[in-house]
């Protein structure tokens, strides 16, 4: 039976209960947030309708650039110290045999189901000074005392790469299974070592395959919102944090609702960007 | 001989990062007082007990089951006559909605979670449980949207053909050729949905955060108070049911497949 264009409306039927549900439950939900970004806040209950742009002039604040900055800089960290880490792992991965490819993909997807409260809870124990690595050193004898490796920047960015890590040996899998292998086999031909063909051919090869993924573990870690409360101090709070404790804490839905609708425009234009380098690579 | 070595280095480097912090969690869990030391003092299974005797643990992982049970199979009841109409038809225009089956899973999730709180308060459901299966489905629906769209371009439409030359319509041809070959696919989706479920958070918090606790709230608000190896346990528990499933998904099916490997008989 080949691809046809429907011919009635009973054809249709069946994208009516998708349709719906996405619509109401997605597109709704989504306009209503917009409109709550107007809204003026209700300190008796979540907001009255009105429409104001106080929400939005609250960013122009040092406090909200200091936290946006800060969101920024960690998310470009954790992307770029993910693929640096994965690029190579994922390649060497895709050279394995398939059982050790599926034991692999079965942890990594195992680590990755893993919610954020457990892994921070684990990074936490794990940082402590009572049941941390460091007593680990002191058994060892390479430390004097235990000591607590948190709360601090380090902490934070050590848990926000473990959460994103098999994340993006994930979206690289795709593309380096699919590599060409006899690219790499007429750079060895040609007297390359593993390395340097590694190098001067595969990292060519998939160089806006690189670019997607950073932005994908970019916006990954832009959403990343318990790891910077559990593992880091109030100034390593990220945008994603913010609004949770705005809408949440503060009670204070429309200004959470304008930094999401903010959040969601950084988003988007990174995603059209990511677009954007996947089709040059395809047209390529 | 190098490279193999390094390789090695490399691999066993990148598992004992990962395995790490599971590790220490499992080392505390059985802890035999209640205070967080590593390595252990003495061994006791008793907070892997506390799981299901403790009545506020086992509600919560009672709410969880069913939240993660009722919003996988909600998830699949969209994706599935959504992937089969983009399979099945030529309607460019119905491509809106298999992206707005993907955006909750691309944008930032605080960002949904946020929508489904003005949503429901708007709409006056706010903290009922229901609501947070229908949320959570919405959010999951991503991942059996892309394992069925890739089980759907697995068909060989030859196999249809012939059904439809022997005289099948539409609905014989559904049940008899194209849900046996799409079957596997509805479960993996079902289930990466359902651990995801499990696992999630913001949503569920941003919900029915105030009426309700599933585990991974009630781990959190446990955490804030202090703490109990019984977190632990739960944790160790999540990781095994994770691995689990993945690993039967693996069992009976091509997980590489499923994720982008294009042929199955390479290597």
């Amino acid at each position: 039976m080949r691809r046809e264009p429907p011919r009635n409306l009973a054809d249709y039927a069946p994208l009516a209960f998708p349709a719906l549900m996405l619509t109401v439950f997605f597109v709704v939900p989504f306009s209503i947030m917009i409109a709550v970004s107007f809204f003026r806040r209700d300190p008796a209950g979540f907001y009255t309708p009105d429409f104001v742009v106080d929400n939005y002039a609250r960013f122009l604040s040092v406090f909200f650039g200091g936290v946006l900055g800060f969101s920024l800089v960690l998310a470009v960290l954790v992307a770029a110290c993910c693929v640096a880490i994965a690029f190579p792992f994922t390649f060497l991965l895709t050279r394995c045999s398939r059982r050790v490819q599926t034991v692999w993909l079965v942890c990594l997807l195992s680590v990755l189901s893993l919610s954020e409260v457990i892994i921070g809870f684990a990074w936490s124990t794990l940082f402590s000074r009572t049941a941390g690595i460091t007593n680990l050193l002191v058994a060892a004898g390479l430390m004097e005392a235990p000591q607590a490796l948190l709360p601090g920047f380090g902490a934070v960015l050590t848990g926000m790469v473990y959460q994103a890590l098999p994340y993006t040996v994930l979206v690289l899998y795709p593309a380096l299974v699919r590599l060409d292998p006899t690219l790499l086999e007429a750079a060895r031909t040609l007297g390359a070592s593993p390395t340097r063909a590694f190098l001067n051919v595969v990292v060519p090869a998939l160089r806006n395959t690189i670019v997607a993924t950073l932005i994908m573990v970019f916006v990954f870690a832009l959403g990343s919102y318990l790891l910077p409360q559990i593992l880091g101090r109030p100034q390593h709070w990220t945008l994603s944090v913010l609004i949770t404790d705005q809408a949440i804490y503060q009670s204070n839905m429309p200004f959470a609702a304008a930094m999401a609708v903010f959040l969601v425009l950084i988003t988007l234009a990174l995603v059209g960007l990511m677009l954007m380098v996947g089709r040059k690579e395809s047209a390529a | 001989m190098m490279a193999t070595l390094s390789r090695r280095v490399y691999f066993t480097l990148i598992a004992l990062f990962l395995a790490a912090p599971l590790l220490i969690v499992l080392g505390v869990s059985v802890n035999e007082k209640q205070d967080l030391s590593f390595p252990p003092k003495g061994f006791s299974l008793s907070w892997y007990g506390q799981i299901f005797l403790d009545p506020a643990w086992r509600n919560a992982l009672v709410a969880s089951v069913l939240l993660a049970l009722a919003a996988a199979a909600l998830a699949v009841a969209i994706a599935l006559p959504l992937a089969w109409f983009l399979w099945r038809r030529i309607a460019p225009w119905a491509n809106v909605f298999q992206a707005l089956g993907l955006a909750p899973f691309i944008l930032p999730p605080v960002i949904t979670a946020l929508g489904f709180l003005s949503f429901w308060a708007t709409a006056g459901f706010y903290g009922q449980a229901w609501t947070a299966a229908i949320s959570h489905a919405i959010f999951f629906v991503t991942l059996p949207l892309v394992t069925l769209s890739l089980g759907f371009a697995s068909i060989d439409r030859s196999l249809v053909e012939a059904a439809a030359t022997m005289g099948a319509d539409d609905r014989i041809v559904l049940r008899t050729v194209v849900l046996p070959l799409i079957l596997p696919y509805i479960v993996s989706g079902y289930a990466f949905a359902f651990v995801l479920s499990l696992n999630e958070y913001i949503i569920a918090y941003m919900t029915v955060g105030f009426t309700m606790e599933t585990l991974p709230i009630k781990i959190f608000n446990a955490l804030r108070y202090g703490y109990t190896p019984t977190m632990a346990a739960v944790s160790v528990f999540f990781v095994a049911v994770a691995a689990m499933v993945f690993g039967l998904i693996a069992r009976f099916g091509d997980i590489r497949r499923l994720l982008g490997a294009m042929t199955s008989e390479k290597n």
